[in-house]
């Protein structure tokens, strides 16, 4: 059994060491705000946050995460960033097919933790591990830069 | 509104309402599409103490809920929304109570009109449902205002209607909808309802929010690939890498011990492994040791695709238009040929395939996300041998679509397998094998010529060579060898031009399927005709804009959009070294639209693209930050087709795999983008593609006026544009 700490509360799973996060996530825990998008971190879908940093968690295996905190989309919310990212997100109508943009909140909020008031660099360097193929980028900048405002 | 329906469809809509025609429609003759709908005369009112159900889209609950039984799927375009809105504006409905259900599969009842079948396609949900759904409302309204006039005893024309309410205005009375649907028996609908003036509008042309954000930034919206029926397996496939080949021999020794896999199936063109999760599925997949008789497309190359389909431009195509005497203008003049192409490109949704289903001796369900509803459910039904009313089909929010969910190849695996498994299973695709078992984007090759004198077009002459994709998805639709997406604006050219000829050549690639994908036929035909009048202009020596615009007398609305683009992108004011603007105009869709591309060019060939400017006249706009908004994504996808799209074949396989290798725009790519709406009280245009098919031609031309190198193939090459290489 392996231990996680996920979106504050305790969970033992039964799964192999080796299995990444996500399908942890998605296929056993039912948390499917976690989405599926390349499974060799290349888009960005699967961005979860791991201590607070952002993490993609379709290489990230089960059995290293040991004591550190997990925290999901379904629960950014309760984080000040998390909370000023998806009202951002709704105020500028940022979401098309809003597959992407479980990844994307993630590695926005991720991002304003560390740097309350990032610059289009600082964002591009944040943000360009994850696609969104709708092309909703513009919206997704102008969104972080209001959250940032806000905080 | 509430949107607690969104993204957790209900099955078992009324059955009442099934019986009910309400719409026919079909193909015409000559190939064309033709639209048909008809809102029932006789009127269908509740009985009993049923639900009020004047058609097959409304209903309306004794709680007040009014249900909006939603023909089209949700991928991202804002249909949910903006449909809605076009409902609740004619039926004059407080749009807070208004609720989604997804239509069950049902082509009788919720075929689009343009196709006959349930299709959310072609940029045209809107286009399509815009009268019908007007009509329908409008018609509901009357029930209920005529049931108001009942309960009341007077005049149905001193009764007006808002916010779900019927007001009575001389005695001050009023009366919720909810109270007025016990009173509707017997009553007879208007036939021909009015329909409000566009200035009554009240939701149409609001920017609204849309309904289906909330849930999507909190992770609780529920797409296909997120369905979880108790018990549920999950599993992963591998079809032959190549093309139409089949699996040989199959060891399944080391899969077997993998921790978590349950069952290692092997079909005929396929493999699936069924495990406790999606790693044990996917590690279980990688442990098969797999023979496959790869068949006869083992040695097929791009190089043979393009070979075959240089070798089929050359023969005579069948004419799809002729206007005067092309072959004889194409003496006259100075005449210029040119002849441009188009890669494979793959859909590459964000979200992977995927379809989840439960098979049992005498019923199967279906979860999955699809464009083409009434498909899957046929699909599951002639697989499991089972009646199709045994088949029940739950569409869900899509995870992107642009094409690839118009097929139900995915669906057809998925179900295969889970005839062979206990209980549901979900069925994903990897992105490797979403990559490599695509229906590609076809090859297209344009071939075109035209004279030019006194800087307007005497002849022209335009050939598309391709796969025709209507051939196989929508036979009846190919008529005398023609294929109407294939041709989309090119025998429609909105230029003015005296002497014109325009033919088809069907071309199948070898072993490669092919598809729709975002844009279809115009983005080949607006990449071809709007890089070649390019290149006319620049014959010419005349500017780009104003070779156009003299042109463009027949085509007011898409004349007006070349304006606005122009002015806004500051057309013909000076620009440092290495950078050019280009520009593009396309009637597609049943939208005007111009665009202005700003790009820099490095030394080394790099490319960036500054600055898009689109202006488009789309008529009467529903929810106008929707329209920007498929705006500014559709330009991405196009943009990221023209710089980096492009599926190439070796050994009858696909070369690419994955996103490190088929790559996508970034972030810190984005251009600057900026959409102009044109207001208009025109019928409504479709939009979802429109950008898409905007950006090459855009982009292409400036990187002309950055560098002087005309690319007539896509995407861009850095080695021809740096001079490494000759064009």
């Amino acid at each position: 059994m392996i231990e996680l700490r996920i979106n504050g509360e305790s969970k033992s799973v039964d799964v192999p060491s080796d299995m990444p996060l996500l399908w942890v996530l998605r296929d056993v825990l039912g948390l499917t705000g976690t989405k599926f998008g390349c499974g060799i971190a290349q888009c960005g879908a699967c961005t979860v946050h791991v201590n607070g940093d952002a993490v993609r968690s379709c290489v990230l295996p089960v059995g290293s995460i040991g004591e550190r905190s997990i925290t999901t989309i379904e629960a950014v919310g309760a984080t000040a960033p998390g909370a000023a990212v998806q009202k951002a997100w709704l105020d500028l109508e940022v979401v098309q097919c809003g597959y992407c943009q479980s990844g994307q909140i993630m590695s926005a909020s991720a991002l304003l933790r560390t740097m309350p008031h990032p610059n289009d660099a600082d964002i591009d360097a944040a943000m360009a591990g994850n696609i969104c193929r709708c092309g909703t980028y513009a919206r997704i900048r102008e969104a972080i830069k209001k959250a940032a405002q806000a905080g | 509104m509430t949107n607690t329906a969104i993204g957790r469809p209900k099955s078992g809509v009324d059955p009442r309402l099934t019986r009910r025609a309400f719409l026919g429609a079909g193909l015409g003759v000559g190939g064309a599409l033709l639209v048909g709908f008809h809102v029932p005369a006789a009127g269908a009112a509740a009985a009993g103490k049923g639900p009020f159900a004047p058609n097959a889209f409304i209903r309306i609950d004794r709680n007040g809920a009014i249900t909006l039984i939603m023909p089209q799927v949700e991928m991202g375009q804002g249909v949910y929304t903006s449909v809605a809105m076009i409902l609740a504006e004619e039926l004059d409905a407080a749009f807070e109570q208004v609720t989604l259900e997804h239509a069950p599969p049902n082509d009788k009842l919720y075929g689009n009109p343009v196709f006959g079948i349930q299709v959310t396609g072609n940029s045209n949900s809107i286009r399509a449902f815009w009268m019908p759904l007007r009509k329908a409302a409008a018609q509901a309204r009357d029930l209920l205002v005529q049931a108001a006039s009942r309960v009341w005893k007077v005049d149905p024309s001193g009764i007006r209607t808002e916010s779900s309410t019927a007001i009575h205005e001389a005695s001050g009375k009023r009366l919720a909808y909810a109270a007025l649907i016990d009173h509707v028996d017997g009553l007879t609908p208007s036939k021909n309802p009015p329909l409000k003036d566009p200035k009554d509008f009240k939701l149409i042309g609001k920017p609204l929010k849309r309904l289906d954000t909330p849930d999507k930034v909190v992770g609780k919206a529920v797409y296909g690939i997120d369905v979880m029926p108790p018990g549920v397996k999950f599993a992963t496939i591998a079809a032959c890498p190549v093309f139409g080949g089949k699996v040989g021999k199959v060891d399944d020794s080391k899969a077997k011990t993998v921790p978590g896999v349950r069952q290692v199936l092997v079909l005929d063109e396929f493999v699936a492994v069924v495990g406790d999760h999606m790693w044990a599925a996917k590690q279980g997949l990688g442990a098969l040791d797999i023979t496959w008789n790869e068949g006869s497309n083992a040695a097929i190359s791009s190089a043979d695709v393009w070979k075959q389909a240089r070798a089929a431009s050359e023969q005579e195509g069948a004419v799809a238009k002729i206007v005067g005497d092309a072959a004889k203008a194409l003496t006259q003049g100075e005449v210029h040929e040119a002849v441009y192409e188009l890669p494979f490109l793959a859909h590459a949704t964000m979200e992977p395939l995927n379809c989840t289903v439960h098979v049992t001796p005498t019923s199967c369900e279906v979860w999955v996300g699809i464009q083409v509803l009434s498909r899957a459910q046929a699909v599951a039904a002639k697989v499991t041998g089972l009646p199709l009313d045994k088949v029940t089909v739950h569409n869900h929010l899509i995870g992107g679509g642009f094409g690839r969910r118009l097929e139900t190849d995915f669906v057809e695996k998925a179900v295969l397998v889970a005839k062979q498994v206990d209980g549901p299973v979900k069925v994903v695709w990897t992105r490797e094998e979403d990559i490599q078992h695509d229906i590609y984007r076809p090859v297209y090759l344009d071939r075109l010529s035209a004279s030019v004198a006194d800087g307007r077009i005497v002849g022209w002459k335009h050939r598309i060579t391709g796969s025709s994709i209507i051939a196989r998805w929508l036979p009846p639709a190919f008529q005398k060898g023609i294929d109407i997406d294939a041709i989309d604006c090119a025998a429609d050219v909105p230029y003015d031009i005296a002497n014109l000829r325009v033919e088809y050549v069907r071309a199948e690639p070898p072993a490669v399927p092919t598809g729709f994908w975002r844009g279809v036929g115009p983005n080949n035909n607006v990449f071809a005709i709007e890089s070649f009048i390019d290149e006319l202009a620049r014959k010419s020596q005349k500017d780009p804009v104003a070779f156009r615009r003299d042109l463009l007398g027949n085509a007011p609305r898409l004349k007006a959009a070349l304006d606005v683009a122009a002015e806004k992108a500051g057309w013909g004011s000076p620009l440092p070294p290495r950078t050019g603007r280009g520009v593009a105009v396309q009637t597609a869709f049943g939208s005007f639209i111009a665009t202005v591309a700003q790009v820099h060019v490095d030394e080394r060939g790099g490319v960036r693209v500054q600055r898009i400017i689109s202006a488009v006249d789309t008529g009467i706009v529903v929810n106008p930050d929707t329209v920007i908004a498929q705006l500014q994504g559709g330009l991405v996808f196009g943009v990221t087709a023209a710089l980096y799209g492009k599926i190439d074949i070796e050994n009858g396989r696909v070369r690419q795999s994955n996103f490190h290798d088929y790559r996508m725009l970034r972030i810190n790519e984005m251009p600057q983008i900026e959409v102009h709406l044109i207001k208009s009280g025109e019928a409504p245009g479709g939009i979802g593609e429109t950008g898409t098919t905007a950006a090459p031609p855009a982009l292409a031309n400036a990187l002309f006026a950055a560098t002087g190198i005309r690319l007539r193939r896509l995407p861009v090459d850095r080695e021809v544009l740096s001079g490494r290489r000759p064009a």
